[in-house]
C-alpha cells in the first residue's frame, strides 16, 4: 500500500506535484495497467464459467483445459428444459416476498421517520437485531413447526420466511430514503388538506420511488440467492433455483458444463440488475447508512 | 433554571423540556394513529423471528430426537454442558472465527487497494468497476460450485493447471487445505463488497478539504495519512462489522465445497449445527448450540449497531 497510495492521491487534479510530470504520468500508466490486471483477474472465474457453459462435457473436464472449441447450446437447452418448476418456485418466492416486504416495510418506515412513534431508536434496533441473529439458531423450531402445520415443502413457507429475512433491511433503507423528503413538502400537502393516504400516494411515493426500487432490488437479490431455508424446508414440490444447481451435480458421469450453464443462468438476473444499479447496491448493503 | 448561567444554555434546556413535553403530551389517539402503520411489520417480525427463537431456548433444555418424537425429556442445562465438552463444537467455533476474520480482513485489504486504484480517472474506469463487482453478484451456490469444481478440482481444475505451468504439482485443495479453499471463494465474493463501501467513502471526501490541504503544501502522502485515512476509518469499520455479520453465517460454500470435511476439519458453527439437527436429528443439542451462537453474535452485533448509530446519525431526526 505504501507505494500505491501517494501516487493515487497525486493523480487528483488538485494535488500538488513534487515529482516531475513525466514520472507521474508513467506511474499513472502503471497503476492503470495494474487496475486492469486485477479487474480482469477478479472477473476471470465468471468468464470461465460462461465459457464452460458453451462446451461439451468432455471439453469442460479436460486436462489441460480446453480454450478453443466450437460453442454449443446443448447445456443451456438441457438446463432450461429441466428447470421449469424450480424457476417458477423461485419467481413466486422472490416476487411475493418482495411485494410483501414493501407492503409491510414502507408504512413501518413512515412511522419511524415522517410521523414518528415514540422510541424510534429502540424499534430500529429491534428490527436490525433480528437480522443479526444467525439463521441456524431458528431453523430447528421452524422445521418442527412447519412440519406440524403441514407446510413443509410448500413455497408459501419460503415466501413468509424470505419476507421476515428482508423486512429489517427494507425498513432501514426506506427510512433513510423517507428522511430525505423535505418537511416543507409534507406540510404543504397537509395545508392543502390532503389526507394521510393521499399524501402518501400522490406526494410521498413518487418522491421515494427510486428508494423503493433500490429496496426491492436488494430484497430480490437476497431472496433469489437464498439456499439454507430452501435446502432444509423443501423437497420435490417447492425447491428453488439454488437447489436445482445442486441437483445438476450427479455422482456418475461428467456434469461440469451443465453445472456451469445452470449457474450462469441462475446468476444472470442478479448480475444484470447489479450492473445497472451499482449505486443502489451500496446503499442497500449498508442498510441505508451510505448514501 | 436560575442556576444556569448562560442564555444559550437555558434556551437549549427550555427547548429540550418542550420537546420532552410534546412527546409525552401527544394525545393517546394520535399516538396510536402513529403506531398504526408500524404494527403489521412489527408483529410479523416478532411472530416469525422471535417465537422460533424462544422455542429454540425451550428445545435447548430438552433431550429430543426427531426420530423418536416421544423421547422429549427435560434435562436442564445438560445440553450446554455437553457442548462445552464437545471438542468438535470448539473446533467448529474456531473455524468460524478463522473463516470470518480471515475473509473479512483479507477482503478489506484487497477492497481498500482496489478502491484506491478505482478512485482515479483512467480510461474504462466504469468497465473495470463493473468487472470488479461481478463476483459479489454471483449466486453463492453458483460461486461455491464454480470454485470447488471448475477452479480447484484436483484433476481438471484451472487453478492446478495454472500452478502446473510454473512447475507446482497439483494439490487437492478442498481436502488438503479445505479452509484455504473456502477462504478463496469467500474472499473472491466479499472483496467487491468492501471495495464498494471504501469507494463510497473515498468519493464522499469533501473536495474543499483536500484542496485546502494542497494549498497548505501537504504532499500526497501526508494528505493520504492525515485526511483520507481518518475519513475512511468509519467506512472501514462499517465494512468489517457488516462483513462479520454476513460472513459468520456462511453455509453455502462449506456445504458445497467441503461438506465440512475432511471429517469435521472445515465445519463452521452453522454447518455443524445443521449436521447435528438434520443429519443427527439431535434437536436439543443443535438448539443449545444455536443459543450459544446467538449469545456470541450479540456481542459483535452490539458493536456493529453502536457504530451504525454513531457514525451515520441514525438518531438525528428521531
Amino acid at each position: 500500500m505504501t507505494t500505491t497510495a501517494p501516487a493515487t492521491t497525486s493523480s487528483r487534479p488538485a494535488a500538488p506535484g513534487g515529482a516531475p510530470r513525466s514520472r507521474r504520468r508513467s506511474t499513472g500508466t502503471l497503476l492503470t495497467a495494474l487496475t486492469w490486471i486485477l479487474a480482469v483477474g477478479f472477473f476471470f472465474p465468471v468468464a470461465w464459467m460462461a465459457m464452460t457453459a458453451f462446451k461439451q462435457e468432455s471439453q469442460a473436464s479436460s486436462n489441460p483445459p480446453t480454450f478453443f472449441f466450437e460453442p454449443t447450446l446443448d447445456q443451456f437447452r438441457a438446463v432450461i428444459g429441466e428447470s421449469g418448476t424450480y424457476v417458477a418456485n423461485s419467481l413466486i418466492a422472490t416476487g411475493f416476498s418482495t411485494v410483501l416486504v414493501l407492503l409491510l416495510g414502507i408504512p413501518a418506515a413512515y412511522a419511524l421517520s415522517i410521523r414518528p412513534v415514540e422510541k424510534v431508536g429502540d424499534v430500529l434496533f429491534f428490527f436490525i437485531s433480528t437480522k443479526m441473529l444467525p439463521v441456524v439458531a431458528v431453523i430447528v423450531p421452524i422445521y418442527v413447526i412447519a412440519g406440524q402445520l403441514k407446510v413443509l415443502d410448500n413455497i408459501w413457507t419460503l415466501v413468509v420466511l424470505y419476507t421476515a429475512m428482508n423486512l429489517p433491511i427494507a425498513v432501514w433503507m426506506m427510512r433513510s430514503f423517507l428522511q430525505e423528503v423535505p418537511a416543507e413538502v409534507l406540510e404543504a400537502a397537509s395545508v392543502d388538506g390532503a389526507g394521510l393516504l393521499r399524501t402518501m400516494r400522490s406526494v410521498l411515493l413518487p418522491m421515494v420511488a427510486p428508494g423503493i426500487a433500490a429496496t426491492a432490488l436488494i430484497c430480490v437479490i437476497f431472496a433469489w440467492n437464498e439456499f439454507f431455508f430452501a435446502l432444509n424446508l423443501t423437497a420435490s414440490q417447492a425447491a428453488t433455483v439454488p437447489i436445482f444447481i445442486v441437483s445438476t451435480m450427479t455422482s456418475e458421469g461428467l456434469f461440469l458444463a451443465r453445472l456451469c450453464a445452470a449457474a450462469l443462468l441462475a446468476s444472470l438476473p442478479v448480475i444484470l440488475a447489479g450492473w445497472i444499479a451499482q449505486k443502489q447496491l451500496v446503499r442497500g448493503l449498508s442498510m441505508g447508512a451510505i448514501k | 433554571m436560575t442556576t444556569l448561567t448562560t442564555q444559550a444554555a437555558s434556551a437549549r434546556r427550555a427547548q429540550q423540556l418542550r420537546a420532552a413535553r410534546d412527546k409525552h403530551e401527544l394525545p393517546r389517539a394520535e399516538r396510536w394513529r402513529r403506531r398504526g402503520p408500524l404494527l403489521p411489520a412489527l408483529l410479523f417480525t416478532i411472530v416469525v423471528t422471535q417465537i422460533p427463537f424462544l422455542v429454540t431456548i425451550w428445545y435447548s433444555l430438552h433431550s429430543r430426537n426427531l426420530l423418536r418424537p416421544d423421547s422429549d425429556l427435560f434435562v436442564g442445562f445438560a445440553n450446554y454442558g455437553d457442548i462445552v465438552r464437545d471438542s468438535t463444537f470448539r473446533g467448529a467455533a474456531l473455524n468460524s472465527v478463522v473463516i470470518t476474520l480471515g475473509c473479512v480482513l483479507v477482503a478489506m485489504v484487497l477492497g481498500i487497494v482496489l478502491a484506491l486504484l478505482l478512485d482515479r480517472p483512467f480510461p474504462g474506469r466504469g468497465v473495470a468497476r463493473t468487472l470488479l463487482i461481478t463476483p459479489f453478484l454471483i449466486m453463492p451456490v453458483a460461486s461455491s460450485v464454480l470454485w470447488s469444481m471448475a477452479m480447484l478440482n484436483p484433476t481438471y481444475g484451472l487453478f492446478n493447471w495454472t500452478l502446473g505451468l510454473v512447475g507446482i504439482d497439483p494439490v487437492d485443495w478442498t481436502s488438503t487445505y479445505p479452509i484455504v479453499a473456502i477462504l478463496m471463494a469467500l474472499v473472491w465474493q466479499w472483496t467487491p463488497f468492501m471495495m464498494l463501501l471504501v469507494l463510497a467513502g473515498l468519493q464522499a471526501q469533501p473536495k474543499d478539504v483536500l484542496e485546502a490541504a494542497s494549498v497548505d503544501g501537504a504532499g500526497p502522502w501526508r494528505t493520504f495519512t492525515w485526511i483520507t485515512m481518518p475519513h475512511l476509518r468509519r467506512y472501514v469499520e462499517l465494512g468489517v462489522l457488516l462483513g462479520i455479520i454476513y460472513v459468520v453465517n456462511t453455509f453455502d460454500q462449506i456445504y458445497l465445497m467441503t461438506a465440512g470435511g475432511p471429517g469435521t476439519a472445515s465445519a463452521n458453527l452453522p454447518f455443524y449445527i445443521y449436521q447435528r439437527a438434520f443429519l443427527g436429528f439431535d434437536i436439543g443439542q443443535a438448539a443449545a448450540m444455536g443459543v450459544v451462537v446467538v449469545i456470541a453474535t450479540i456481542f459483535v452485533a452490539m458493536a456493529a449497531l453502536r457504530l451504525i448509530f454513531r457514525s451515520f446519525d441514525v438518531k438525528e431526526h428521531s
